[in-house]
């Protein structure tokens, strides 16, 4: 066997790769893109949960939309002020002090007190049971239970328990995937801190609430006129707090007739809630 | 070989000799990216993009390198030195040139370097003897017949979301059950003889 049967094999290969490295190095420098040195930075303090809560299909595309200003400093609503005020840094800007939000399921009727209309057997995904006659709750506004909340968050901080989805505060991040996915639009986010909302959504006269479930709102406007701060206004049958307002003095919680305005105790740990 | 002669092998490669369907080449992708039509769509193009191209690149490196020296053994390690260098090349002509299609192809342009599809269109371009038009046009129509498998199957898997099988066929089973399924009915094709 001679010595060139292996040589010539080699050398060719040799050659075809060396030539194919010295193309492409001259490819990447006659081909350069010029990438803003910004974009890797911001990425990095984005928290890189790619949750895609700020409407972009991830970290990386939202980096990029921030650094061409498309997109405020304070977009990621995961990475909270903390993140919002790194990128404010890297990008030159300030950035005001950015609340943390978290997502709040706002209905209470789970099986025990909501009354149903059927007994729905078809795929477990609250999308499809929506398109048969809005789900098997009387209550048009009643959460559907089957969990499209719960398999979309991120952070696997929503469980349904008793036929009603619920937060588990200590995970959430208030990244709102929950909120876009609701075919009922129960989910809410609100401020982290604040201890009190209303279980309910239903627009619906007191009569047929109390026909449609036990822990409805009726709009009785207890909750209006014991509010000093002018925080809860009640509009059509369903009351409402503002945030902004609210003072958490919990007045409300304790007039309302129907039980239905949730209070939160914040202790170790996360969120003490005291059931109804 | 003449014009109707090349008809009919894009069509043979299109259906009858479907890559996925009939050959079972490309199944990594073909299970991997077929979630969504669009994303599905777009592995399909940046396919027939990079197969079109190597499959001409290939039969250049193989007629003018290889055969000279004698050295057709070397041609799979040959042309996977080709594919990955022009994958390379692609990924960085069209970030300068065309970043809409850079930006739509994404990741999938990267992932096509490992496609065995792409190697062995190339390849089989060889074994058959084709010349170099009906190299580049069995690549081309290789490629649309990967395109046509990945959306029509990504269609496949938007409906089964919504179905409900047995636990036990949940997710992975299932898909691969409606891809066997959707294989049987391409094996239709395979009666016609061109």
């Amino acid at each position: 066997m001679e010595i060139s049967m292996i040589l010539i094999p080699a050398a060719i290969l040799a050659a075809l790769g060396a030539f194919f490295g010295i193309l492409l190095a001259i490819a990447s420098r006659a081909f350069a893109v010029k990438v803003d040195e910004r974009v890797p930075l911001v990425r990095d303090a984005l928290p890189g949960a790619n949750c895609g809560g700020c409407g972009y299909s991830g970290c990386d595309a939202l980096a990029a939309a921030i650094v061409e200003g498309k997109a405020p400093c304070g977009a990621c609503t995961v990475g909270g002020d903390a993140a919002a005020q790194r990128i404010g840094a890297i990008m030159g800007v300030t950035v005001e002090k950015k609340q943390r939000m978290r997502a709040q399921v706002m209905c209470s009727g789970g099986d025990a007190h909501a009354t149903k209309k059927y007994a729905y057997e078809g795929a477990q995904d609250c999308l499809a049971a929506a398109r048969l006659a809005g789900g098997d709750k009387l209550c048009p506004y009643g959460c559907i239970g089957l969990g499209s909340c719960a398999s979309v968050c991120p952070f696997d901080a929503i469980h349904v328990e008793n036929g009603v989805a619920a937060v588990d505060y200590r995970k959430c991040e208030g990244c709102g995937s929950c909120v876009a996915i609701c075919p009922k639009s129960l989910i809410r986010l609100i401020p982290y801190d604040s201890a009190h909302w209303v279980g309910c959504m239903s627009q619906e006269k007191g009569g047929t609430v109390t026909k449609q479930c036990k822990v409805g709102c009726i709009g009785c406007t207890m909750c209006q006129r014991v509010c000093e701060a002018g925080a809860v206004t009640v509009k059509n049958a369903l009351a409402e707090i503002d945030y902004t307002k609210c003072v958490n003095c919990g007045k409300c919680v304790e007039k309302c007739s129907r039980k239905i305005i949730w209070s939160a105790e914040r202790q170790e740990g996360g969120l003490f809630i005291h059931r109804l | 070989m003449s014009f109707t002669d090349i008809l009919l092998l894009m069509f043979s490669a299109i259906l009858v000799e479907n890559f996925i369907f009939a050959k079972f080449y490309g199944c990594c992708p073909f299970l991997g990216v077929s979630e969504k039509p669009d994303t599905a769509l777009g592995m399909g193009m940046a396919v027939t993009f990079v197969m079109t191209l190597s499959g001409a690149a290939t039969w250049a490196v193989y007629h003018f390198l290889l055969e000279p020296f004698g050295l057709e053994y070397l041609k799979t390690v040959a042309f996977i030195l080709v594919i990955a260098a022009l994958v390379q090349f692609i990924e960085m002509f069209l970030r300068k040139f065309i970043p809409a299609l850079y930006a739509s192809l994404g990741i999938y342009l990267p992932l096509i370097t490992t496609n065995c599809a792409v190697l062995s269109a190339a390849l089989l371009a060889i074994q058959n003897e084709y010349n170099f038009i009906s190299a580049v046009a069995f690549g081309f129509s290789s490629a649309l017949g990967f395109t046509l498998a990945i959306v029509v199957f990504a269609g496949v898997r938007g409906k089964m979301e919504f179905a409900d099988p047995p636990r036990a066929f949940k997710g992975f089973p299932i898909t691969l059950i409606a891809a066997g399924l959707l294989a049987m009915a391409f094996a239709g094709f395979s009666g016609i003889k061109l």
